[in-house]
């Protein structure tokens, strides 16, 4: 190990390159070259986006890169160079209330950022330098410094570990903070380093800064007097990640390779791309139709205004002469003017109060989801966490979820079931009556009564004990309260707990320590086992060939007592059955197989005996992969193969993972909303499948259609024919013979008479993907069309990467369903950051999906309350809002512009300037706000227990066109009401019983009136579920209204140059002609809108369609009856 | 203890974090809304039977005397040229026009809700602030300042063009010409008149018109407006502030006198009359027509009839809906009372 391997490259031959660094340790200069001290950035952590100095311009400026700010900010500067209608108050001050609001929200998250960093970047550190060790703050940490860091504190930067008080020369660190990852993670010094570390004159060279947490590569080279430099391979295991902490080890030194913003975790830190709903791209289509509408209102007054004025004595009339400025003014110029003017007039059409409001109840909203107590877990003592607030009423939307097997649809609790050597059959069920459970008295099944010979079996536990990755946990540290996977029965003389980064480790250790063979830890690269007769085994660890996914195994080489050689593996059946001799493999299959069926988790275990011959070109393989700076993961992989060749397969283990509580209540309800689940998993087919059957995926009726390897590889021909066939037939089956079904709200209703299931693994979608061009599309198309038809589909066998493919594949299939993707693992990020809606799982695989999610929840079956309970809700009073909040503007506007015809077409305001700003801010607000935040037109048991309600809000039902038609329709009727309904009243404007007549200020306030009145008891009729804030805000805004036009009349305003509204509203008041009028036109808007909600009751679709939906969801809850005999409860959820 | 700190993250339990605040869930069913739709509709009925009777008791003379008509005897006075015009027109009661009368001046296709019209005004000004004596607020172009570049008080379109047709009625009795008195007084809202305008408190009025010129359509200055009565002058004249609230539409009537005093205040007694109109006003030349309208009025103001068939209609239109939801409700045994 400590000669470098002479195929190496000479030093400085990979020096050239770019993207690598050179860190000279502690600042000295190795004594071979000119020392020229590279620069590197410093170790501050800069989250925060502002400065004191650059807030205000720069905040500024991203506020009005949003089309809706700019559009508002045009409008506003129209006002102030243009001579226009209304004053730049009007839109100014909304404008700047909204943005003054976005910017202190914005300024006082950046000021937490601020405290943030600051309280990192001022961290007390201790820094070595030429023997001394100087105090100082972390921002100052240099790249070469050598830092020092105590037990429990987070390391200031990413440093290579070059000293541990731990005599066996590792630390453990947690990077709970980083991956959320709470177990003890090992970390290597680099071997045979100086112990005097100011002595030591070395450098390093490694890649620049990369984000991923996993992955490092780099030398050093330590340069001695008296000899050649030796260099030493450094990877992920000798990197200590800023953020991490140091644990049960007293103090580290290391010397710093990344500082600041260069470290892994800063890189890690920037935000994942924005999602955005399916309601955001309804309004965005909904205000380009307002905006048409602006625009053409705009339009037609511009050319009417220029008809109008052609006839003689229009124009320009004696008692309204034009001054010599308008005299002189081009005709063109004019009309532009003239067009400008009726944009601003009209603009309130597109309201700017609306974004607010949107962002407002979003925000305000998502905390109901965290407050819900129902998604509190007293398990891990935590409740829903909402990452992103942009996407609620998505969850009222989704179409297909995609789920994760592993932790999700089940617990990632594994328990040891049995185990299988040489064909022979183990079972353990009984901790304490079968601790020697390998006698031959009542551990085996009846049939199998023979046992495989003595030496087999504790090869076999041997094998169990060494093959893995698991530490003891310290019984000393203070890792004492750290989550173990001890929630199994531990049988009473276990007093160790076990850490692992996979459960299924932990459990077969644990297995293995029923059956008499401990782990006992290890020791300076020692394994120490306690056999049956409790006699201390030693083992040297050689090498870990680590688990990957791909490869789906894990190897171990060890030297025995006796000085052999052993590789010990472990995997999955399919990557081990191919690597043992084929003679072996038949009687351990059947058990394979058979335990897969019961969902079980099953893992083949082989091992070989390496001839010193081998090992020694094993070994250095392995020493020249490891060394590599260049493509060192695949040279790895090429060495690991070439070793895990010719074994000899022992046996297989299975173990059990309890379904998660109430998973197929959720999963059914999830189908009977109408959403399509389909499972995506690494696991294999086997497993997968009962775990589906076991959540009621599948049913007893279900036809499964499977495209596997199995069934690819059934006839003669290529594998490519029988893929074409099968899907063709397929096809044919699930898509073409299967009667239409209705389009539309009816989606789904008439269930198909038979169901479907596919199944389709890794190997075969890659197939699907990657055959050849021409038919790739074609394939795809049939591919999708199968799956759509089909009330699950269940992937296993996926990458991570195919995860993803599959969740984008459906995304931009045809009508762009909205996907969800729930995971708990890392291997689910890709999808749940595919997906419109990712949810992490709270789960035990750390916290790497809950970090990239969207949602996180501790349990799946909170997903059913997420999605039928809170999504359907937010679905329903988001839609409402933004419907709304067009229609309330568009009959706001309309009578101004109705007003226009009256008024010779010039730009005449028909309200006070105080009304034009005041009514999307003050008087209308704030009913739809609580309503959108409080609203429950069906309580949410009601929701929860008839699943099928979901269905009737599919497909963005409340912001179609339908809907929106209806909404501007209804906004144009009140309009014309409004503007017809005053303007017959004024055929003689002497409504006062004193004689006296009123003028055009009053007209627009009985107008504004009336409005104001009739959007605020529109929104009142639409409530269904009036608590006492909705009564505050509703009647209150109201009163509202009429106090602030009392005081807004009755008293003369200093800085108003104007008094329109002197006293206008309490002449109004005082005329009983305008009372009735006003209470006339409110009934009449609001008729149709009654008379709508009465006879939708018995005439409209709802009835028959709820009646319909509960009888089909009883139906299908008969169907769910225990399948193959199972029985479910909430203990064990277990597949007997 | 250790319950406390189990539960230290659970999220608080109060109805209103876990959304089971208390609520009223009204449901609009068969049951209230046809019982509701019939109060309404018999109440709007009876409301509009009273509005449709009061306003046709109210009665209404109306007189157009543009004089665009040969016949008519203001044709002598559309030429604007023509100064000092007078005409009469002659009409009969056969029955007491019920007191007190009210006299409106209609105008029709005249815009003063034209927007740049409306603008041209000093509020400031109108509150009698001597600053803008001397130097009116630019909006009033382009009434502002005259060719002299002296200011104009009270600056604007909308003084500029104030109505200057006077109105004498004239009941005639054996032949012989009986004044009736119209009243001026109170024809304003008591606000305007009160406290939006003011004049300066310079005394006598007229020294704070110094060294402005009275607008250019007004034969005379602001503070002659009403030589016989000194309160009625400058910006709180009666007819200046009903000029100057604009109206709504561009077919509208002011009001310009009341007929309360003497004898005629209960009314015009059934008889022959003579309106005497000072013919000053030019409207030919935007197609305008001017009407002169004798009305009394109920509580409701004017007459409307609007109001009261608008009543009518929808009252009858609730009870035939009634009539339907009953029919649609008896068809379909009302599904959500089972």
């Amino acid at each position: 190990m400590t000669q470098s391997p002479p195929h190496h490259p000479p030093l400085g031959g990979d020096e050239s390159r770019v993207d690598s660094r050179t860190i000279y340790v502690g600042h000295r200069p190795s004594t071979t070259e000119a020392f020229i001290p590279p620069k590197f950035c410093d170790n501050r952590i800069v989250s925060s986006k502002y400065t004191v100095w650059n807030f205000l311009p720069k905040n500024l400026f991203e506020q009005f890169r949003r089309i809706a700010n700019f559009y508002f900010l045009i409008i506003f500067l129209v006002q102030v160079i243009v001579d226009t209608p209304t004053s730049p108050v009007t839109s100014g001050l909304p404008l700047f209330f909204v943005i003054t609001v976005t910017a202190i929200k914005q300024g006082y998250e950046d000021w937490l950022r601020h405290k943030a960093d600051n309280e990192v970047n001022k961290y007390p550190v201790t820094v070595l330098e030429n023997g001394r060790r100087m105090g100082t703050e972390s921002e100052k940490i240099k790249v070469g410094d050598v830092v020092e860091v105590n037990e429990d504190e987070t390391f200031p930067c990413d440093l290579i570990l070059l000293q541990s008080t731990r005599d066996d020369d590792t630390c453990f660190v947690t990077t709970a903070s980083l991956d959320g990852e709470s177990n003890h993670k090992t970390h290597y010094t680099v071997p045979d380093t100086e112990k005097d570390l100011d002595s030591l004159s070395a450098t390093i060279e490694c890649e620049q800064p990369q984000p991923d947490l996993y992955k490092f590569v780099g030398r050093m080279h330590i340069y001695k007097t008296d000899r050649e430099p030796e260099i030493r391979s450094l990877g992920p295991e000798n990197l200590l990640l800023k953020g991490a902490t140091l644990k049960n080890t007293q103090r580290i030194c290391g010397v710093a390779v990344y500082t600041g913003m260069e470290t892994k975790m800063a890189l890690n830190y920037q935000g994942k791309s924005q999602k955005r709903s399916a309601v955001e791209k309804s309004i965005n289509a909904f205000l380009l139709v307002y905006l048409c509408i602006l625009v053409s209102k705009a339009l037609v007054c511009t050319t009417l205004k220029y008809v109008w004025q052609s006839k003689p004595g229009q124009d320009e009339p004696w008692y309204n002469q034009k001054t010599q400025r308008e005299k002189e003014t081009n005709l063109y110029l004019k009309m532009f003017t003239d067009f400008l003017s009726f944009m601003v007039l009209f603009n309130f059409i597109i309201p700017v109060s609306m974004y607010v409001t949107v962002e407002m109840q979003k925000f305000l909203g998502s905390f109901f989801i965290t407050w819900d107590r129902d998604f509190y877990d007293p398990e891990i003592q935590e409740g829903a966490l909402v990452n992103t607030s942009d996407l609620n009423e998505e969850l009222g939307q989704v179409e297909y979820v995609f789920t994760d097997k592993t932790g999700t649809l089940t617990q990632n609790n594994m328990e040891f079931i049995e185990c299988c050597i040489d064909g022979f059959q183990y079972k353990y069920r009984d901790a304490v009556s079968e601790l020697d459970g390998f006698s031959a008295t009542d551990g085996p099944v009846s049939k199998l009564q023979e046992k495989a010979g003595k030496e087999r079996e504790e090869l076999f536990l041997r094998a169990l004990c060494l093959c893995h990755t698991v530490q003891v946990k310290e019984p000393t540290g203070r890792g004492q309260d750290h989550t173990d996977s001890m929630a199994g029965c531990p049988p009473p003389h276990e007093q160790t707990g076990f850490i692992a980064s996979s459960p299924d480790e932990v459990a077969l250790v644990k297995g293995a320590m029923r059956y008499g063979f401990t782990f006992l830890g290890m020791e300076s690269k020692k394994m120490k086992i306690m056999n049956r007769s409790n006699a201390i085994e030693t083992y040297d660890l050689l090498h870990v060939l680590n688990f990957d996914p791909v490869r789906r195994r894990m190897s171990v080489i060890v030297r025995s007592k006796s000085g052999d050689a052993l590789l010990f593996c472990k995997g999955a059946d399919s990557s081990i059955f191919p690597r043992v001799r084929q003679e072996e493999v038949e009687k351990i299959r059947v058990h394979v197989e058979r335990n897969a069926t019961e969902g079980y988790r099953t893992l083949c275990v082989a091992y070989k005996k390496l001839s010193p011959e081998e090992y020694a070109r094993a070994d250095a393989d392995l020493q020249a992969a490891r060394l590599a700076l260049q493509d060192r993961e695949e040279k790895l992989i090429a060495v690991y193969n070439q070793v895990e060749a010719g074994m000899t397969l022992i046996g297989a283990t299975a173990v059990e993972d309890r379904l998660q509580e109430e998973a197929a209540e959720t999963m059914e309800a999830l189908q009977g909303a109408g959403i399509k689940v389909w499972v995506l998993t690494g696991d294999k087919m086997e497993t997968a499948k009962s775990t589906c059957y076991a959540c009621r995926l599948f049913q007893r009726g279900t036809e499964l259609l499977e495209l596997t390897v199995r069934t690819l590889e059934d006839g003669v021909r290529k594998r490519e024919e029988r893929l074409h066939d099968l899907l063709l037939e397929y096809h044919k089956k699930a898509v073409q013979d299967v009667p239409p079904t209705k389009p539309g709200g009816n989606r789904g209703w008439s269930k198909p008479s038979q169901d479907f299931g596919f199944i389709i693994d890794g190997a075969s979608l890659s197939m699907v993907f990657n055959s050849s061009e021409s038919s790739s599309s074609h394939y795809k198309n049939l591919f999708l069309q199968i799956c759509q038809n089909c009330t699950t589909v269940l992937c296993c066998r996926m990458a991570p990467l195919q995860k993803a493919q599959i969740v984008k594949m459906v995304k931009c299939s045809k009508g762009s369903p909205i996907t969800l993707s729930i995971g708990d693992g890392a291997n689910d990020v890709s999808m749940i950051l595919e997906a419109h809606v990712g949810i992490g799982i709270k789960g035990k695989e750390g916290r790497q999906a809950v970090r990239n999610s969207d949602y996180a929840i501790p349990k799946l079956k909170h997903l059913k309350k997420l999605l039928l309970g809170h999504g359907h809700l937010y679905y329903v009073r988001i839609a409402h809002l933004v419907q709304y909040f067009f229609y309330k503007n568009l009959c706001f506007i309309l009578p101004q512009f109705l007003y226009q015809f009256f008024c010779g077409y010039s730009q005449q305001p028909l309200y006070d300037a105080a009304y034009l700003t005041m009514y999307n801010i003050c008087f209308t607000s704030m009913p739809i706000l609580a309503y959108s935040l409080l609203e429950q037109h069906i309580c949410v048991e009601v929701l929860l227990d008839n699943a099928t309600l979901y269905r009737s809000i599919a497909k963005n039902a409340m912001l179609r066109w339908v809907p929106f038609f209806y909404w501007t329709l209804l906004g144009v009727f009140h309009g014309l009401l409004f503007f017809f309904g005053v303007r017959f009243l004024f055929g003689n404007p002497a409504l006062q019983a004193n004689g006296q007549v009123f003028g055009n200020w009053s007209y627009g306030t009985i107008v504004f009136t009336v409005l104001v009145f009739t959007v605020t008891f529109k929104l009142a009729l639409d409530t269904r579920h009036w608590t006492w804030i909705n009564h505050f805000v509703i009647w209150g805004s109201l009163c509202f209204y009429v106090i602030f036009s009392f005081f807004w009349g009755g008293i003369i305003w200093p800085f108003l140059k104007q008094q329109r509204l002197y006293y206008v509203f309490a002449h109004m008041l005082s005329s009983a002609s305008a009372w009735l009028v006003i209470v006339l036109l409110i009934l009449l808007s609001l008729l149709p809108d009654i008379l709508l909600v009465v006879l939708r009751k018995p005439l409209g679709p709802h009835a028959r369609q709820r009646q319909a939906g509960e009888s089909g969801a009883g139906g299908a809850k008969s169907s769910a009856q225990p399948l193959l005999m199972r029985t479910f409860s909430d203990e064990s959820n277990t597949v007997v | 203890m250790s319950k406390e700190e189990n539960t230290a993250n659970r999220p608080d339990n109060t109805a209103f974090t876990q959304q089971r605040l208390p609520a009223w869930q009204p449901m609009l069913s068969a049951g209230i809304v046809i019982p509701g739709f019939v109060i309404i509709g018999v109440a709007f009925i009876g409301i509009g039977v009273a509005l449709f009777v009061t306003s046709q008791n109210i009665q209404v003379l109306e007189k157009d005397y543009t004089g665009i008509e040969t016949n008519s005897s203001c044709f002598k006075c559309i030429n604007p040229r023509v100064k000092n015009c007078n005409c009469t027109i002659n009409f009969s009661l056969d029955k007491l026009f019920e007191g007190p009368v009210f006299v409106y001046y209609g105008l029709s296709n005249y815009f003063q809700n034209y927007r740049k019209y409306g603008a041209s005004k000093d509020a400031a000004q109108l509150t009698g602030d001597l600053a803008y004596f001397t130097e009116p607020s630019t909006s009033c172009a382009p009434y502002r300042k005259d060719a002299k570049g002296k200011p104009i008080v009270p600056c604007g379109s909308i003084a500029n063009s104030i109505f200057n047709d006077t109105f004498k009625l004239f009941q005639i009795v054996n032949s012989r010409n009986v004044a009736v008195p119209l009243d001026g007084k109170g024809i304003a809202w008591w606000t305007d008149y009160n406290i939006k305008y003011r004049n300066p408190t310079t005394n006598p009025l007229k020294n704070a018109f110094n060294d402005t010129v009275k607008p250019i359509f007004w034969p005379r200055p602001a503070y002659e407006l009403d030589p016989t009565n000194p309160s009625n002058n400058g910006f709180i004249n009666q007819d200046f502030l009903v000029w100057m609230r604009r109206s709504a539409l561009p077919n509208f009537r002011k009001l310009y006198r009341r007929i309360t005093e003497g004898e005629y205040a209960k009314g015009l007694p059934a008889g022959d009359y003579a309106l005497v109109i000072g013919y000053n006003y030019p409207v030919k030349a935007f197609d305008g027509r001017k009407k002169v309208v004798f009305s009394n009025v109920s509580w409701m103001g004017g007459k409307n009839q609007f109001l009261g068939i608008a009543y009518l209609v929808i009252g009858s239109l609730c009870v035939v809906m009634s009539i339907v939801m009953l029919i649609v409700y008896a068809k379909f045994k009302f599904p959500d009372e089972e």
